[in-house]
This record gives structure tokens, C-alpha cells and sequence, in this order.
């Protein structure tokens, strides 16, 4: 049965149930006010009911920023659907409002549907601030000139029934609503606002979930409309967690030893998680003095023999670049992840963005060949740690895991993983080696070599940055530093030659190949099959290796007119002034390809500080497909 | 572990555990610092107390920086991080905590330690790990050839600074008794061979950080600046306690000494603020202090157990 996508008739009064193949909600209120904690237990609640759910949130950096200002808006959105959802959509088709102004940001940036339902919190109609009265006034009578359908909520009014302090308990009164209107399990809910306040006490609990009644009974009461999305059914278990829980959890199973870190939005959660369980796993978490310790404590670590890894953002990933150099001349296995956010420097602290590719493959001084692998769902995310572990020590490499803000703290259903003891590291053998063994006893063809470990009689050896030879003994003859540099590269090229081609989304051959990494991959696909619907001939490739790159993919362009990558991160748009095809500064994916495969590689990016839009990558794709005149003309040297 | 595996593997050196361990076996190759160069001392009273302790090569670490004293660890036959400027400490930190079983030794320079790791040095003092932490300081960067280090004392001219260092010179002994948690701090000098044993000896017994700090001569650049006190054993004051060191062969030579309790830390500070005067020995000792390594110290953890505690959390996200 196809289900409408849309609602049916904005026009008329809706009908007690509508039902939908799809929803999407966004709660948004001023940040510290729980909005997200709203959002991802109302995601977590709907995954857990059977339905598809992709989130996305968009929050400031700071933690309590001035209050009922557009930029201090903090939101949450949730897409539920009967079938799998892959990303967070185009639109909001209804909101939770705390206040007009974040509301109106909303409307400003073009977030929501057109026929969007909103509820919006109404205290400060009548509020004793005339400045403020005059602001909702001004605000609501810009919002009347859409098509929104506005039902104001006395959420205060009615918060300040049970508590005194309304700030602290409005968003699970806003739950309380969702979870009238969607038909969400009342059970369900409050034992996922049991585990998320498990920290807390149990009057913290009884509270929020009596806020979250009385939402409810106002909706029941108030609101004369419901949506049923229904869920379908699946045999398979399945778990729901954000990405960076599922990097924390694939660190277990992967029997990680040590994580090292030092605090960073948006990667820290990781910690947070393993600070609640990683002892009990035999592991430590430490947190270090510094990025840089972070990383010199891991490399420690596993040359010690232990499986270890450290997780950062793009600022710490650059302090880090020192030693990830030490442990690629050393061999050392390490494993970094890396959430990636919006950069520059500090860049946008909370926000995704696909801009560290390059500096994974290549920030360093001298060659330096390590291993980066991009987790494109929250499921990879728990995957990628264990495939980066097992490659760390096989390859004795530097393994870079590039995730980003949006998968860090989406919400995402997938298949419960079956959990293998073999996923961990064995424990070192510190059984004697034969006086005089190498160190780095390099294969002559593969480049690969065993590793000694501190403990094993026969060893002894100093490990050094500095160029050495197989016995590790410094050496800066121009021959043995020749060898051991092909050697360290070899490796990549021995992993390369073990991967598969990757698996093309649609037709094998057409006008347009579309190619991405990391977290676009649902929103990419979405919009290639929407494209295709439409009678395009454009297909999608998604890359999981970025350094060494998956094989083939040169065979694989020369197949398609035209081949583009989508991506979140910058680049020059050609028409602007001075940009022109030859002197445009491109993705970094594409820029990558482009030196790879010698293929014309063009680029589609964006840098929002949000997820794309399936709609816009759509809108891309049309007009890369059929570009307007001037672009055309501009395109040809 | 048999001698039968030994053998078979082919392994050249015995597991007998009672075998005595001579110098030789923790010689590496000659090393390649600059004759009379203090490092030379250093080495050769570290392979003294390797003799004295019987520290089984294979179990001993030593772990270093970037500068000439770095290059330390590949003039021993033991295990040796010769890791990237500034560094030792956080590479140290974690072999230590995950391998209890290894004796850890760290070799810095004072560029190395007070300078570009100058924040690690701080919160390894505060993490108090069981290790020895030595700090070569001749007060100069030698192997980037003569520039103004943290400790080059104000006026000494270098390349870096050809009409003298401006500043005063950092007191790495007040920077380190001022650190919450320190809990051994030492300080000898490379050109009295038999204090400088006997403080390392005292370190390596020290349970927790013991941090000593070694005054060195660099032959190339900084020959002079102790050359007094080399001449003049009156210039140096030897702190004595029982706690402390004592040296009963330079009774006879170095004639000046004063008695310092090292639980005393008032005392220690106001001796280490004092620069007039060269003071070796041990400044400050407490072995009561907390010590990271034994507070983080992981449980053994089987891979079964752990797959079905990953099971447990997953559970916690079942749909």
C-alpha cells in the first residue's frame, strides 16, 4: 500500500487520523530549554515503536546563550517513516516552538514545509515585557503571511501546574504532545526518559514524567488531529543509539584497551559513554592533559601491546598530527576517530561538516601513508572501529575514522549486531624472540612486518621517529630511508589490493555519477532515486576507503558523461566572480579523485553547518544533468 | 615459559632467573655524544644501578624525548621510545599503567622537559606514576647548536640571544615543589659520579614519580657554567638525611652539608628558591601520595565476559 507522503488537503481542517508514509518533526527552543533531549527520546521511542527515524540537530555552542534570539535557537529533528528512513529530509512538516524568535529562524532558513503544522508556545503574547509582546507580534504576523497551520500552546501555564520552574520541564510537556498526536507508547517513553535520566534522581524522573502526562492529557484534550505513521514490521533485532554511542560500543566490541582524549564538541559524548562502563571492560579511559598527550598516552599504549585508540575533532586532529607522524615512522598501531565538525580552526564547534578528509590523508610533514576509513551510518560507526582496529595492527598503520557531527548525535535504527569474541585484539605474546630479531623485519614485497613488544626477551630495541633501518637503528643513508619509505607505502597498496570495487546505486553506466563518503550517503541516495524517478539517468557511489581508495573507480567513471561529487565541505561555485573551471578550488573529495583517477571530477558543496537536503542534492543533481546556459558556456575552456 | 620453547625458538639468551646480569648486558652501542659530555656520566651510573637492581633487561624501559640526551635509549640494550620533542611523559604514561610489569625510565633534556613539554611535566608530577623521570639539564639546546634554553642562566650568551639571556632562569626544583601531588624530587650533578649514583639508586627505589634533576656541563657550550663548583667542592652543598642520601665517600671532599628532613616540603622550597648556593640531594620525598597508576589499574577482563557485557549494553538499545 503506497501512503500519502503529504498531508492531504492543507486547506481543509484535518480529519481525526491522517495516516502518512512519513513525518518530520523538529522541536526548537532556546538552547539549555531540552529540546534535544526531547527530540532523541522521541526518535529513540519511534525507532523502538518499528518506525524509520533519521535525526539531525542543530545547536549553538554554547550552552545557555542569551534567551528568544534566532541564533541561540536549538533544534531537534526527527523524520519518522513506515520504511527505512536513511536522513533527515528536506522539511519540518510540524514543530514544537518554546518561543516565537526560534521559531522564526526556522521559517527564515526555509526549514519548514509549506503546509507545516506548528505549535508554538503563546505566554509571550501577553507577556509583562511590551518589548517582547511586540516581538511575538511582529514575528506571528510574518509566519500568518505562510501557509502554516498555527496552534498556539499554553505549555507554560500549563507547566507551571506542576513545577515552578518551567524552564526545566517544558520539553517533556512537548513530548507529552508528540506523543498524543504520533500515538506514541506512553510505556515506551518513559523508560526511555528513565535511562535518559539514569543519572539523575528519582525525583527527577516522577517529575519529568508527570510533565510529560500533562502534555499528553492537553493534546488529547486540545488537538483535533492525529498522524499515524505506521511502523513496519521486522523480524530482525534491531538497536537504535546515536553514532557516537555506536563508535563507543564498536570500541568494546572491538576489545579496545585505552581511549585517550581530551574534551571536544562534538566527539566527547564517546567518553561520556565509556566513562559509564569502560572498566568493567577491563578498559581505562583516561583523559590527558592535552590533544597532544591524548594521542602520545595511545601510542603508548599499543606500543606496550594493548589495542588503543583516541577520539577528537579538527582542532585536535590537527594538535595530534605530530605524533600520528611518530606512530606511522614507528609502525605503531593507533586508531583515531575523528568527529568531524565545521573548520577552520574553532570553525563551528557544533556543527557537521565534511572538511577534514584532506588532513586525514595528507596533514603531516614528510610521507606519511596511513589508513582512513569513513563510517556512512550510525551502523558503520559501530563497524568501522572494529574493521579499524583489526587493520591497525594487521597493517601496524595509523587508522583515521572520519565521522562528523551529524552522525554523532543522529538517531538510527539498524540490525542488532551479533557480537564475536574475535572481533578483539588477541593479548600480546610476550613469548622470547631470537636475539637479533628486526624490528621491523619488512616483507620485501608487502611492506609488512611483525611487531616486537617491550616484555619479550631477545627484543631489545630503541623504536625512533628518527629514519632508521629493519633494526630500528637510526640511519639517514639515503638508501635506507628509500627502502623503509616504500615499505610504509607498500602496505597501503597491499590493503588496497584486498578491497572490492565498490557497488554503484543505480544503473552501472549513465549521464551522471554522483559520489560521496560519510554521512550524505542516505540523503545522496534518496535524492538519486527521486532523480531517477523523474527520468534521470544518474546513478550514486558511496566510498567507505578514503586513503587507500576502494579499486576501480577509474573503470567505474569512465562509464558516466559526467561525474560529481557531493560533499559538506567547501568549494568555489564557477560563475562567481573571478572562479572559473580552472582556477576553482574543489571539494576535497573531488580533488582527491581528480589526482586518483585523471577523470574530470566536477563537485556539488555546501557548507551549511547542517546535513544537506535530499531536495537540494536533487536540485543539484537537475542542474549538473541539464546545466543553465551560462554555466554551460562558462564549463567549456 | 620453558627453556624448551627458549631453545627452540632459538633464542640466544637464557631464561635462567638466577643468571646475574653483568654491565655488558645493558650496553648498547657506543654512544655518540661529544667527549665530556655529561650525558657519558649519566649512562654509565644508569648501567650501574641496572647492575645494582638486576633489572632484567626485557622489563626495563626508557623512555625519551628529542634532543641529545634523548638519543639515551639507544646506547642500552633494553626497550627504549625515543619519541618526539617534549613527549616522554605522555608516551611513558600509559606503558606504565597498562604494564606494570616494566620498570619505566624517563630521560628528558631541559628544553625537552621545561620548555616544549613543559605541560606534561606538570601533570606527571600530579599523576605520580612509579617511575624515574630524569631530567638532563646542561641549560642549553645543543643538537640545534646553542640557543637559550628555559634554564640557560640570565646573561649567558648564546646564538639565540647573542647579548645574553634576558630572563631569569626557570627553577625547575620550585616549579616542581609547587605541583600538587609531587612526591620525589632530586637533584645531582653529573661531575660527582658517586651522588649521582646514589640519588638515582634512591629514585629508582622511590614508590611514585621521582623526579631527578641531573646539572650537566655541555663541553661545546656550556663548559663554564659550573666550573667553580667543579673546582671548588665548597661551592656545593650536600643536603644529608637519613631519608635522604648520604655518601660517606665524599665525606672528605664535599665538607659542606646541611641536614634537611625531605617529608619537610616548607623547607625544600625555601632550599630549592635559593639559587645562590648548588644544593644536591633529596629535596622532597612522600611516598603517601596518590598514585595514578595504581588508582586506574585495569581488571582482567576475559573476551567471553566481554562479549556478554557488550550484549548487556546493547540491550539497553534494543528495539
Amino acid at each position: 500500500m503506497a501512503l500519502p507522503t503529504a498531508w492531504p488537503d492543507t486547506s481543509a481542517p484535518p480529519g481525526r487520523v491522517v495516516t502518512l508514509a512519513e513525518h518530520t518533526v523538529e522541536i526548537v527552543s532556546d538552547s539549555g530549554e531540552g529540546a534535544q533531549k526531547c527530540g532523541q527520546i522521541f526518535g529513540a521511542v519511534s525507532a523502538k515503536m518499528g518506525n524509520g527515524v533519521g535525526t539531525g540537530e542543530s545547536s549553538p555552542a554554547e550552552i545557555q546563550p542569551p534567551p528568544r534570539t534566532p541564533e541561540g535557537a536549538s533544534g531537534n529533528r526527527i523524520r519518522i517513516g513506515s520504511g527505512p528512513v536513511t536522513n533527515w529530509g528536506d522539511s519540518v512538516d510540524l514543530v514544537v516552538a518554546f518561543n516565537e524568535q526560534v521559531l522564526l529562524s526556522r521559517h527564515r532558513l526555509g526549514a519548514l514545509s509549506k503546509d507545516a503544522i506548528i505549535l508554538v508556545e503563546n505566554l509571550w503574547a501577553t507577556h509583562a515585557n511590551p518589548d517582547i509582546q511586540a516581538a511575538w507580534h511582529t514575528a506571528m504576523a510574518e509566519l500568518a503571511r505562510a501557509s502554516y497551520r498555527i496552534i498556539e500552546v499554553p505549555m507554560e501555564e500549563q507547566c507551571l501546574t506542576i513545577d515552578e520552574n518551567p524552564r526545566k520541564g517544558k520539553n517533556m510537556f512537548a513530548l507529552g504532545l508528540l506523543a498524543c498526536i504520533y500515538g506514541r507508547s506512553m510505556e515506551r517513553i518513559e523508560e526511555q526518559i528513565a535511562y535518559t535520566f539514569r543519572k539523575k534522581s528519582e525525583e527527577v524522573y516522577e517529575r519529568n514524567v508527570a510533565l510529560l502526562r500533562l502534555g499528553q492529557a492537553w493534546a488529547e484534550a486540545n488537538l483535533d488531529f492525529r498522524i499515524d505513521v505506521p511502523a513496519s514490521k521486522t523480524d530482525a533485532p534491531l538497536v537504535v543509539m546515536n553514532g557516537n554511542e555506536a563508535l563507543a560500543l564498536g570500541a568494546l566490541a572491538s576489545g579496545m584497551e585505552l581511549c585517550a582524549m581530551y574534551p571536544i564538541t562534538p566527539a566527547t559524548s564517546v567518553s561520556h559513554f565509556l566513562a559509564e562502563v569502560f572498566e568493567k571492560f577491563g578498559g581505562i579511559l583516561h583523559q590527558a592533559e592535552d590533544e597532544i598527550a591524548a594521542a602520545g598516552v595511545a601510542i603508548g599504549a599499543s606500543y606496550a601491546g594493548k589495542v588503543a585508540f583516541t577520539v577528537t575533532s579538527g582542532p585536535g586532529l590537527a594538535l595530534k598530527t605530530e605524533f600520528i607522524g611518530l606512530a606511522v615512522m614507528t609502525e605503531t598501531p593507533l586508531v583515531v576517530i575523528d568527529v568531524q565538525r565545521g573548520g577552520p580552526s574553532t570553525g563551528l564547534p557544533t556543527k557537521v561538516e565534511q572538511s577534514d578528509l584532506l588532513a586525514a590523508l595528507f596533514a603531516q610533514p614528510g610521507d606519511a601513508p596511513r589508513i582512513v576509513i569513513a563510517p556512512a551510518t550510525i551502523e558503520e560507526c559501530f563497524h568501522s572501529v572494529i574493521t579499524a582496529r583489526r587493520l591497525a595492527e594487521a597493517f601496524r598503520s595509523v587508522v583515521i575514522i572520519l565521522s562528523d557531527a551529524n552522525l554523532a548525535t543522529g538517531v538510527q535504527p539498524f540490525p542488532r549486531p551479533d557480537v564475536r569474541a574475535e572481533w578483539q585484539g588477541a593479548e600480546p605474546d610476550l613469548a622470547p624472540v631470537p636475539v637479533g630479531t628486526k624490528p621491523y623485519a619488512w616483507d620485501a614485497r608487502s611492506g609488512l612486518s611483525a611487531r616486537v613488544i617491550p616484555g619479550q626477551p631477545g627484543g631489545m630495541f630503541t623504536v625512533t621517529g628518527l629514519s632508521h633501518d629493519e633494526k630500528s637503528k637510526v640511519a639517514y643513508g639515503s638508501g635506507v630511508h628509500q627502502h623503509a619509505s616504500t615499505m610504509r607505502s607498500r602496505k597501503l597498496a597491499v590493503l588496497q589490493q584486498m578491497l572490492e570495487p565498490p557497488t554503484v546505486h543505480g544503473d552501472e553506466a549513465g549521464d551522471l555519477l554522483v559520489v560521496g563518503w560519510g554521512s550524505t550517503k542516505g540523503a545522496i541516495e534518496e535524492a538519486v532515486d527521486r532523480a531517477r524517478a523523474s527520468g534521470l539517468s544518474v546513478s550514486s557511489l558511496h566510498l567507505s576507503f578514503l586513503s587507500p581508495l576502494e579499486p576501480g573507480l577509474g573503470e567505474i567513471f569512465r562509464r558516466f558523461k559526467k561525474v560529481a561529487t557531493v560533499e559538506i565541505n567547501y568549494s568555489d561555485d564557477v560563475g562567481d566572480p573571478f572562479i572559473t573551471t580552472h582556477n576553482r578550488r574543489r571539494g576535497q573529495l573531488a580533488w582527491l579523485l581528480r589526482a586518483e583517477t585523471l577523470v574530470d571530477v566536477d563537485c556539488w558543496t555546501r557548507v551549511p553547518g547542517e546535513p544537506l537536503r535530499p531536495g537540494a542534492i536533487l536540485e543539484a543533481i537537475r542542474r549538473m544533468i541539464n546545466p543553465p546556459p551560462s554555466v554551460a558556456e562558462e564549463a567549456t575552456p | 615459559m620453558s627453556d624448551l620453547s627458549c631453545s627452540l625458538l632459538g633464542c640466544g639468551i637464557g631464561l635462567d632467573d638466577d643468571r646475574e646480569y653483568e654491565r655488558s648486558d645493558y650496553e648498547g652501542p657506543v654512544a655518540r655524544w661529544c667527549p665530556g659530555c655529561g650525558d657519558h656520566s649519566v649512562l654509565t651510573a644508569v648501567q650501574r644501578l641496572l647492575v645494582a637492581e638486576q633489572l632484567r633487561p626485557e622489563q626495563t624501559m626508557f623512555v625519551s624525548g628529542i634532543g641529545c640526551s634523548s638519543r639515551f635509549p639507544h646506547y642500552l640494550k633494553t626497550y627504549g621510545f625515543h619519541g618526539i620533542h617534549g613527549r616522554a611523559f605522555p608516551v611513558a604514561t600509559d606503558i606504565k599503567l597498562h604494564r606494570p610489569d616494566l620498570t619505566v625510565f624517563v630521560v628528558m633534556g631541559d628544553g625537552d622537559c621545561c620548555s616544549i613539554g613543559a605541560a606534561h611535566w606538570v601533570h606527571a608530577i600530579r599523576y605520580n606514576m612509579k617511575m624515574v623521570a630524569m631530567l638532563l639539564d646542561n641549560s642549553i639546546y645543543g643538537l640545534t647548536k646553542k640557543q637559550t634554553s628555559p634554564t640557560t642562566p640570565q646573561g649567558f650568551k648564546t646564538n639565540r640571544q647573542p647579548a645574553g639571556s634576558y630572563l631569569p632562569q626557570l627553577n625547575p626544583l620550585a616549579v616542581m615543589l609547587g605541583a600538587t601531588n609531587v612526591s620525589f624530587v632530586a637533584q645531582t650533578a653529573e661531575w660527582i659520579p658517586a651522588h649521582l649514583y646514589a640519588t638515582l639508586r634512591a629514585a629508582y627505589q622511590h614508590n611514585g614519580l621521582a623526579f631527578v634533576r641531573i646539572l650537566q656541563r655541555c663541553p661545546m657550550y656550556t663548559g663554564a657554567i659550573y666550573e667553580r663548583a667543579v673546582k671548588d667542592p665548597s661551592l656545593v652543598e650536600l643536603l644529608v638525611h637519613d631519608d635522604g642520601i648520604t655518601v660517606p665517600e665524599l665525606d672528605a671532599v664535599y665538607r659542606e652539608r646541611r641536614g634537611h628532613d625531605p617529608a619537610n616540603i616548607a623547607a625544600a622550597r625555601e632550599l630549592a628558591d635559593d639559587v645562590e648556593k648548588i644544593r644536591l640531594g633529596v629535596f622532597f620525598r612522600d611516598e603517601t601520595r596518590v598514585r595514578y597508576d595504581e588508582l586506574r589499574r585495569p581488571a582482567k577482563v576475559s573476551a567471553a565476559t566481554r562479549v556478554a557485557l557488550i550484549n548487556a549494553e546493547l540491550d539497553k538499545y534494543a528495539v
